[in-house]
């Protein structure tokens, strides 16, 4: 099948879609954008968070087809341009970064968190978060990031 | 065939630091922006898709493989069983006993028997379907006691069932004691979950060899084992190191490197393996479960006389790191104690269980568990404070340990546990509570009623670097050249990256060393000496050691040039720069278009091997030291935990870069956290139960308290910078400072770790 999309604002097409696909896997596989990890595909870990219409959501749970005439925005696209967004800027300056293979989905599953809530508690981070495994950091490097990253966005 | 698409890069991004700063990786830009190209990222035009078939049974004997109906799939491209291994089908990091692919006998869950190649993973899967094994399934081994010392069994492998058994005794063997404790200990078999699945890229070369990129611990290793298996000479396999996600011991032994060579050898094109979690679980070894007997025995005043102990380590289906589970399970046995009379006894043995082999902490975690929940029973029997009774017996510079090695470095145990004990304790809680910070959380199962709380510590005791009597060595080769007008060095090394940050580390060494702004760190690959392996904490102290020396040689190589001694030169701010603080001269000048190149090695000082008979002997470099403190509640009606604070101190000799060094121990107190309350992998009748993330828990940031951590730093006079491994020591001691404070918590014995809420309300 074919299955049409829009990825980081631009619209995609990837052909030959077998029925099956998850999103994830047309997004690394066919239309190059590996930033989403395949850690679990289970639904477990949320390294594949992706933002589906403004919601995350995991990739890997996400039938290709699921995701037709859709808006998917992935790690790849938070950057503006050569310009991190605070999110990426917070995680690579507070050292939540160690394997990095969780990172983005962390950063998806923050930078929705910061869009909803601009100065997120302790609790609510945590509350956010905890769909997403981090094997490395034990998390607190990960907690002063986003504490990090809402107070950048609010001086923006 | 050229390099695939997506392919290791080249870390240029530089920010100033050196030794002793925190300067920020630079991969980390990488990382975020989500370019970063980690093993299972990898593609090449033209790749196909590699599988697995793996043994459903964890004990049988494969009486019929066919793979034709298999082959005949369209999209299918070879189909590969033990007849087609062109070397020898055996590989093993100690010994030799692994099939590549299983020939007649299956000896666990998961073993692979057969391998293929497909245009699509989907293919690839349902081809797998159409291989036809038949078993003849016979009754599986699972006890590792029984296996240690029961002849009537079964042999899993020409040599019995016993992969080691190590004696240690020291002092009086038969000493006693006015006060003794004893109890039996079990852990569960905990998994490295590392995040980045196992994963490689194979490309056919045309001189007849293979290129393979892939996530490892040891490209140098993993080189060794595949050529063999490949019947290839060294240089034609080549091995380069992509973005590792993550590797806590599980990448040491193969998974897919033989298996994706061979497949891209046999069909001409490149051949991508990527496993699934379900797979992971299947395809990499797990930390040893144990069943420890201890006995320890006291003077009235709370001084250790004696430790009497037998440990059975359960290595699975083949040797892996066992023999070195044991090495360390015994000389490490007693802790960071001064203990004068000790008999202890290590068996490591083969099983149908999954295979064990290294993870973080390895040997170490599961004495611990056992020996500091003796020393909590021992301080309840002498009623003292369990840190005090620590504080009392801890081994200090100049101590011996049980193996008869003289400690010749700072080895501050007791104040590590002042440390720990001196930190503020979290609030009581007083009056209404957020329920979200209570065990069971936003569940809703408690507003505080029936909640305890407790304290516990635990300690430990490991060693950095590899034991008894290995030459332990790193290589880095170093060129320094200038680059836009500015004097630039490449560190290029063959040292695995897995995320503990040591390419920021080759950084700040090339930067203090050589004076300069700018460096570069070159893909890890064989086409550079060996590194030895990403583990054992040994990276920073090894191949920190290597760059060191292969900068200070670049440094000597730019004086003979000047036609000077080398002797009270430094080079800083890109210049040449004599003791007095004249400059001799600018490298930019110097250099013009030339590079100076120098590959130089580091080797730690020699260890010995065990004595057979007594298990005496000279056998570690270094230990590292850390000292938990736990805070738990414990929900005694429903037997819920939550770890309220965990706090740490330890010891690292030199902190190198000390963000990362706070990161590491948080990490690796999270790893200790989970084995205490909810990390195991649950083998019934030699089969997995839970080989998912659904099943198989690892912390969450909800279950990870907030940490403290106070490092302190008392050099080692042998480690380069005086540097003493950071990466296992917290992983170790994080798990019985918890099921200490459950204990305190509850009055209950716990004699096993993960503790299950089960085991709290005895339901
Ligand atoms: S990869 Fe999708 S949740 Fe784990
Ligand atoms: S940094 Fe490795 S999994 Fe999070």
């Amino acid at each position: 099948m074919r299955v049409n999309v829009t990825v980081n604002g631009e619209s995609r097409r990837a052909d030959n879609v077998w029925e099956g696909e998850s999103l994830l896997y047309v997004l690394r596989e066919r239309l190059g954008l590996p930033g989403s990890k395949n850690a679990c595909e289970q639904g477990e870990c949320g390294s594949c968070t992706v933002d589906l219409d403004g919601v995350p959501a995991c990739a890997c749970l996400v039938a290709a087809g699921q995701a037709e005439g859709r808006e998917v925005v992935t790690v790849e696209g938070l950057a503006d341009g050569e310009a991190l967004d605070p999110v990426q800027e917070a995680f690579v300056d507070r050292g939540a970064v160690q394997c990095g293979f969780c990172t983005p989905g962390l950063l998806v599953a923050a930078h929705d968190l910061i869009e909803r809530v601009p100065d997120p508690s302790d609790v609510e981070i945590r509350e956010a978060l905890a769909g997403n495994l981090c094997r490395c950091t034990g998390y607190e490097k990960i907690l002063d990031a986003v504490r990090d990253a809402a107070a950048r966005k609010a001086v923006r | 065939m050229s390099a695939p698409a997506r392919s290791p890069q080249e870390l240029h991004d530089t920010i100033a630091g050196g030794i002793g700063e925190s300067p920020l990786r630079p991969d980390g830009t990488l990382k975020v922006r989500g370019e970063f190209a980690y093993s299972s990222d990898l593609w090449h035009e033209d790749m196909l898709w590699g599988a697995t078939l793996r043994s459903p049974h964890p004990h049988a004997r494969i009486v019929r493989l066919d793979v034709s109906r298999a082959l005949a799939q369209p999209g299918v491209h070879a189909v590969l069983t033990h007849e087609d291994v062109p070397g020898e089908n055996v590989y093993g990091l100690k010994f030799q006993d692994t099939p590549a692919l299983a020939a007649d006998l299956v000896r666990y869950q998961g073993e692979p028997i057969a391998i293929l190649a497909a245009d699509h993973p989907e293919i690839a899967r349902q081809a797998l379907k159409e291989i036809v094994v038949e078993y003849d399934v016979l009754e599986p081994i699972t006890d590792p006691e029984r296996a240690a010392h029961d002849d009537t069994l079964p042999k899993l492998h020409p040599g019995g069932n016993l992969v080691r058994h190590q004696r240690i005794v020291k002092g009086d063997p038969a000493a006693t004691a006015d006060v003794v404790v004893s109890g039996v200990y079990e852990i569960g078999m905990q998994d490295q979950a590392f995040l980045g699945p196992e994963s490689g890229l194979a490309v056919p070369a045309e001189d007849g060899g293979v290129d393979l990129y892939l996530a490892t611990q040891w490209l140098h290793v993993d080189q060794r084992q595949t050529a063999k298996a490949l019947g290839l000479p060294l240089e034609k396999v080549r091995l380069t190191l992509s973005g590792v996600g993550g590797a806590f011991g599980g990448r040491e032994d193969l998974s897919m490197q033989i298996h994706s060579c061979m497949l891209a050898l046999r069909t001409g094109r490149p051949v991508k393996m990527s496993y699934n979690r379900l797979e992971s679980f299947f395809g990499h070894v797990h930390r040893h479960p144990a069943k420890m007997y201890y006995e320890h025995g006291a003077t009235r005043d709370g001084k250790l006389v004696y430790v009497r102990a037998k440990l059975y380590f359960d290595g699975g289906a083949y040797a892996s790191k066992t023999p070195v589970v044991v090495g360390n399970g015994t000389t490490l046995s007693v802790g960071p104690y001064d203990v004068p009379n000790a008999h202890i006894e290590g068996w490591g043995v083969y099983t149908n269980n999954p295979t064990c082999g290294a993870m973080r902490g390895l040997g170490a975690v599961q004495p611990t568990y056992a020996y500091e929940s003796q020393m909590d029973k021992l301080a309840a029997a002498l009623d003292m404070d369990p840190a005090e009774l620590r504080i009392r017996n801890a081994l200090s510079e100049g101590s011996t340990v049980v193996t008869g090695q003289v400690v010749d470095f700072p080895a501050p145990v007791a104040e590590l546990v002042q440390r720990v004990r001196d930190l503020p304790l979290p609030p009581e809680p007083t009056g209404a509570r957020d329920i979200r910070e209570l065990p069971g959380g936003a569940s809703n199962t408690t507003h505080g009623e029936g909640v305890v709380r407790g304290v516990g510590y635990g300690v430990t005791i490991k060693n950095i670097s590899y034991a008894e009597g290995l030459d332990d060595y790193s290589t880095a080769r170093v060129r320094l050249e200038v680059l836009g007008g500015e004097p630039v060095a490449m560190v290029h090394t063959a040292a695995a990256e897995v995320g503990q940050g040591l390419v920021t580390l080759q950084q700040q060494i090339a930067r203090t060393e050589l004076g300069v702004t700018r460096v570069s760190v070159h893909p890890a690959d064989t086409s550079v000496g060996d590194a030895g392996s990403s583990s054992a904490s040994r990276q920073t102290y090894v191949t920190g050691g290597a760059v060191r020396n292969a900068c200070r040689a670049v440094a000597e190589a730019v004086c003979a040039r000047l036609g000077i001694a080398s002797e009270g030169m430094t080079l800083t701010g890109g210049k040449v720069v004599a003791a007095d603080g004249e400059v001799v001269a600018d490298l930019a000048e110097l250099l013009g278009d030339t590079a100076i190149e120098e590959t130089r090695e580091f080797h730690h000082r020699p260890t010995y091997p065990l004595d057979p008979e007594t298990g005496q002997g000279d056998a570690h470099v270094q230990y590292g030291f850390s000292a938990h403190r736990a805070v738990v509640d414990v929900d005694l009606e429903l037997g819920l935990v939550k770890v309220v604070q965990l706090d740490c101190a330890q010891d690292v000799g030199k902190a190198m870069n000390p963000d990362a060094v706070v990161a590491q121990i948080q990490g690796g107190s999270a790893q200790g956290l989970g084995l205490a309350v909810m990390e195991e992998i649950l083998v019934q009748d030699g089969k997995v139960r839970n080989p998912s993330f659904t099943d198989y828990l690892i912390p969450t940031i909800l279950d990870m308290p907030p940490m403290r951590v106070d490092v302190l730093e008392r050099p080692d006079p042998h480690a380069p910078y005086g540097v003493r491994g950071v990466g296992e020591p917290p992983t170790i001691s994080a798990t019985p400072a918890i099921a200490n404070a459950i204990r305190a918590a509850t009055g209950l014995e716990l004699l096993r770790v993960p503790i299950r809420p089960e085991h709290i309300t005895g339901v």
